[in-house]
């Protein structure tokens, strides 16, 4: 019993995880309908950006402010210079720019900072806190984290007029024109946001996975899970799939097999692809013919 | 009958209009005016260019032609723009934002507004007009029947309070009880708040009754214009090409 509790609590800190990678590709498949496969390296890469920042001496929160604030930009600009030129294009051009984007993006990372692994440290203290035995305290901090940023994204988007501007032009763009939104900013911000999310998720994952540029490909896969899962176009299930595939992923480990996590991912996938596309809390799209 | 142009000073003043979709012309270089805190109205069957007409104004389609709000050249802006100088667009459609509540869609049209507590005193003359959007504010719109999210979309509108409302085809699809509260409304605001308006209807003899300048567009072309009052009394023209 113990055993599990402890499966579940360090499950739900990795879920975290997944779950703010998951929301990052929901934020931009509602805008854009596509999923944008190189999330994980441009998290991967921001994540290598903070790890120059701290042996150059940078402190860990100066480091990881810095690195957020970057991968923002880094967001931005690439969709105003490589995803807009492409925007209106057939659907399989757009999937080979981010696919693209992917190899581009791991290879520079190798070629600046070698294939070797690095250890990436964790901001929170090696002792478990408060004395329990179940959750050590990177699995605490980082889910704290992870939480803050959902709670901080939930305010912005339900609560701010530019949140509910971003939230029109993702779902009609006409009309968001016909009352004065500029929707290429909307979506060019929403691309800031959601790679600031996975620098987040990025700098939380390292110290467990260790740094290397193929660090994210499975925490994408998971992710994707999780975000088909709950449903592909809706945050809040997006959200709580990548918790769900966090449990379930570490669950599978300890009691089936470590070599069966990745296939739980695929599973979970293929899965809600055959069962029910919409997920647990998506929309059904009719469309009348 | 020649394209005179309505009396006192001008609000709009469009001239050779030309637009495409695609290889496709769909109007033929108009020319028409909309004065200041005039209405007018622009009738025609299906496919004339009325609908166009309006995406022309807002650079929702490939425009050619001079279009001068309020003395100032607006073609060639993009649409956002437009926009901000105080155009609003009741669409072809009502554009309604469905997964967000009333409120937010209300938010919206206010969304380049910058008077905070004025857009406060605005949601309550807009409730004022349309109660039932009060009653159901908190509403998913995608949830609204079909008059209310008309009304929802000349509030929308009415939110960024605009120097020009263009409205295509606000009588769509409702029952003539609503149409009749929602003319009334257009009536109310013109002569409040000296809101210039475009409408564009299939309902000629409701929009000949409001407007006080019409023309009747053919093809893409204007092919008769005048004052409103006079096409209404224009036996030949009221049959030829109003067909009541």
């Amino acid at each position: 019993m113990e055993q599990l509790t402890h499966q579940i609590l360090s499950g739900l800190a990795t879920g975290g995880i997944y779950a703010s990678l998951a929301l990052a590709l929901v934020m931009i498949y509602q805008a854009t309908h596509l999923v944008n496969f190189a999330q994980g390296e441009m998290a991967m890469f921001a994540t290598y950006l903070a790890w120059a920042l701290l042996q150059a001496g940078v402190p860990y929160w100066g480091a990881f402010a810095i690195t957020v604030a970057s991968a923002f930009v880094l967001g931005v600009v690439i969709e105003r210079v490589i995803i807009r030129p492409v925007e209106d294009s057939p659907i399989l051009v757009i999937v080979i720019v981010f696919i693209a984007l992917l190899v581009i993006f791991n290879s520079v990372a190798g070629w600046i900072f070698s294939y070797t692994i690095k250890p990436f440290p964790s901001p929170f203290p090696a002792q478990p806190l408060f004395g329990n035995s179940y959750v050590s305290s990177h699995e605490l901090g980082s889910t704290a984290i992870t939480l803050v940023v959902l709670l901080l994204l939930f305010v912005f988007f339900r609560f701010t007029p530019l949140g509910l501007a971003m939230r029109a032009a993702a779902q009609n763009p006409v009309s968001s024109r016909l009352v004065g939104i500029r929707v290429g900013w909307m979506l060019a911000l929403g691309w800031g946001l959601a790679a600031a999310i996975g620098a987040v998720a990025g700098m939380m994952v390292a110290p467990t996975v260790f740094l290397e540029p193929n660090m994210m490909g499975g925490v994408l896969l998971y992710a994707f899970a999780g975000a088909l899962l709950g449903g592909i176009d809706s945050p809040g299930g997006a959200v709580l799939g990548g918790f769900i595939v966090g449990v379930l992923e570490n669950v599978v480990g300890a009691y089936v097999g470590t070599e069966l996590k990745l296939t739980l991912a695929l599973v979970v996938i293929v899965g809600v692809l055959v069962v029910r596309p919409s997920g647990m809390f998506g929309r059904v799209n009719v469309v009348r013919v | 009958m020649s394209a005179a142009a309505p009396p006192g000073a001008r609000l709009l003043e469009v001239r050779g209009l030309h637009a495409q979709y695609g290889p496709t012309k769909v109007l033929h270089g108009l020319d028409f005016d909309v004065a200041e805190g005039g209405i007018t109205t622009i009738l025609g069957a299906n496919g004339a260019g009325k609908t166009t007409t309006l995406r022309a104004v807002c650079n929702m389609v490939r425009t050619e032609g001079q279009i001068v709000l309020a003395g100032a050249r607006i073609d060639g802006l993009a649409t956002e723009n437009i926009v901000r100088k105080g155009v609003a667009h009741v669409p072809d459609g009502r554009g309604t934002f469905l997964n967000l509540s009333v409120e937010e869609n209300l938010r919206l049209g206010a969304y380049t507004r910058r008077d905070r507590s004025q857009v406060e005193t605005d949601f309550e003359r807009v409730y004022g007009y349309f109660p039932r959007l009060k009653e159901r504010r908190h509403q998913q719109a995608g949830t609204l029947s079909g008059g209310e999210q008309q009304m929802l979309a000349v509030s929308r509108a009415l939110m960024l309070r605009p120097r020009l409302l263009l409205l295509d085809e606000p009588s769509f699809g409702l029952a003539p009880m609503v149409v009749q509260h929602l003319f009334e409304i257009f009536r109310t605001i013109n002569a409040q708040d000296r809101i210039g308006m475009l409408l564009v209807e299939q309902n000629a003899s409701m929009a000949l009754r409001l407007a006080q300048h019409a023309y009747l567009l053919e093809t893409g072309r204007v092919v008769v214009s005048g004052p409103a009052e006079a096409i209404r009394n224009d036996e030949t023209v009221r049959r030829s090409y109003l067909g009541y």
